[in-house]
């Protein structure tokens, strides 16, 4: 295949990766910027998300897309129901304490991996996708008609590789609309400003803290059944996710929504782009660079504020 | 209604600071609380709020006791508080300050114009951010806020702190009002002559322990006390 049509190649399939990499890092960021907890364990909801999804997916016969609409509601109830008792039984006895926390949530993610490993096994499962038809990409060539359109072989992606990009863009103006119009996210945002006026203004600090755990875990499980089609699901998948939204959460700058969503396009692409023609490894190495630089030279991250 | 501080002792961690102190702040007056820096002013109102556990006393509004409450449900008794060094959420608009005001007690549209045309600056800047406000108009936004709430009991922690003195004056002019409409107001202020001028009680507090509390026209006369708890 010729540069060009490789190049769009790459740069979908890491379109698809950062949209997926948004949903995951918007989580953490979310319980980060309100609760100011570092949620180590925000790994394994993704993976409780495609474990759930391969479950629901396989209990429920009929069309694939019986199945993939079933979990994309159940595994992020599931994933949210368990972060919030996470909340009330491992984060709210040691009182949101930042270190604390981070020892606590290293627990529950060993937890959750071994428990998994128990009921789920070691085993890596497909979700069969919803729809996936093939789509072949046009090109554009000098060829012996002169200019024109051709399909080069392998230019081609799916399209529940598109629906996954198309929805992680949906998915996140929800949440932007949700956190900017809402009630709900007013409280979310007034408790992230000033904890103690918020209370003192009636707002219910404690059960907003259980709410902001369980959506952030809910959209980290949103987020692994929509790539569970593309990459299966398995009890240690939670790794790479949690290690790119933390370097995603921390260029973007913590707590920044917009931060975050550029730095996961950022990241994400990059990702995509660089694996395909060099190799994974590099790609991860130029991240954790970008992290070290940005560290270096703009520790509150691209869009976050200095901390006062 | 009547805010009843009973005998509280309370602190951060493990220093205490308030020790078996006892006010009671009555409907239509406005009571002053004064003292040296880190005497235990702001504790006292942070307390009422709920804001620190007691380890002792307790704290009524007419005789419900209102110190067991979970933090968040005591505004909703209607005592409002206007924080010392404002306080706002800064990245909200005044929109959404005021909104934030509004929710605690379910308060509707009425009660927002009501407050608008109380400070009618902050009406100019509804799409604002509360950190571009100057500091005058963050205070408006941080008494308009309170005022959401359409509170029995105001607490104030030095609301003229860092302004200049037309301001102090509508300042001064607002709290008046409310007290005029009947609420019991409490009030953290340092400059003596705004205590003199609009205080009806003072109570002193000196390292965390009551002591006296008089009529403001009693210190008029006799500034003794004065000289004792702050040294002017």
């Amino acid at each position: 295949m010729d540069f060009g049509p490789h190049l769009i190649l790459a740069i979908l399939e890491g379109a698809v990766g950062a949209s997926v990499l948004a949903l995951t890092a918007l989580g953490l960021s979310l319980v980060f910027g309100v609760m100011r907890v570092v949620n180590v364990a925000h790994g394994e909801f993704f993976m409780l998300g495609a474990v759930v999804a391969w479950f629901v997916a396989s209990t429920l016969a009929g069309h694939p897309a019986v199945g993939f609409l079933a979990a994309l509601v159940i595994a992020p109830l599931v994933a949210g129901v368990i972060a919030m008792v996470v909340d009330r039984i491992v984060l709210k006895q040691v009182e949101y304490d930042p270190e604390a926390t981070i020892v606590g949530t290293i627990g529950v993610l060993y937890i959750l991996q071994q428990s998994a490993l128990m009921v789920y096994g070691p085993e890596a499962r497909p979700v069969e996708p919803p729809f996936s038809h093939r789509i072949a990409l046009p090109w554009v060539d000098w060829g012996e008609n002169g200019f024109g359109f051709y399909f080069p072989w392998g230019l081609s992606t799916t399209s529940y590789k598109l629906f996954v990009i198309v929805a992680a863009i949906a998915i996140l103006l929800t949440f932007w609309l949700v956190m900017s119009r809402t009630r709900i996210g007013l409280i979310m945002r007034a408790t992230q400003l000033d904890r103690e006026t918020a209370l003192a203004f009636g707002i219910p600090v404690q059960r907003v803290y259980s709410m902001v755990f369980g959506f952030g875990a809910a959209l980290a499980a949103l987020a692994a059944v929509l790539i569970v089609p593309i990459q299966q699901a398995h009890y240690l998948m939670g790794h790479d996710p949690l290690l790119l939204s933390f370097i995603v959460v921390i260029i973007g700058g913590l707590g920044s929504v917009r931060g975050t969503v550029v730095a996961a396009l950022l990241i994400g692409m990059s990702d995509g782009i660089i694996s395909v023609f060099l190799s994974p490894t590099l790609s991860k190495i130029i991240a954790t660079l970008l992290v070290a630089l940005v560290l270096v030279f703009r520790p509150q991250g691209l869009y976050g504020k200095k901390m006062a | 209604m009547t805010l009843r501080v009973d005998g509280i002792s309370t602190g951060y961690g493990e220093v205490q600071v308030l020790y078996d102190l006892s006010i009671e702040a009555r409907p239509g007056e406005i009571l002053c609380l004064l003292g040296r820096n880190g005497a235990g002013k702001t504790t006292t109102l942070k307390a009422i709020m709920g804001l620190l556990p007691l380890t002792s006393g307790s704290i009524s509004l007419d005789g419900q006791t209102i110190s067991t409450l979970p933090a968040h449900e005591v505004p909703q008794q209607g005592i409002a508080y206007v924080p010392q060094g404002r306080r706002l959420f800064k990245e909200l608009t005044v929109t959404e300050n005021i909104e934030v005001g509004l929710m605690t007690r379910g308060k509707s549209a009425q009660t927002r114009e009501r407050v608008l045309a109380m400070f009618p600056r902050l009406r100019e800047r509804l799409n604002q951010r509360a950190e571009t406000l100057s500091g005058g108009e963050q205070q408006m936004l941080a008494t308009a806020r309170a005022l959401c709430l359409e509170p029995s009991v105001l607490l104030l922690d030095e609301p003229t702190e860092g302004l200049q003195p037309s301001m102090i004056a509508l300042i001064a002019d607002t709290v008046r009002a409310m007290r005029d409409e009947g609420q019991a107001i409490v009030l953290v202020e340092q400059r003596i002559e705004a205590v003199l001028s609009f205080a009806d009680r003072v109570a002193f507090i000196e390292n965390g322990h009551g002591r006296e509390v008089v009529e403001t026209f009693a210190l008029r006369d006799d500034p003794s006390l004065l000289q004792k708890y702050v040294g002017i």
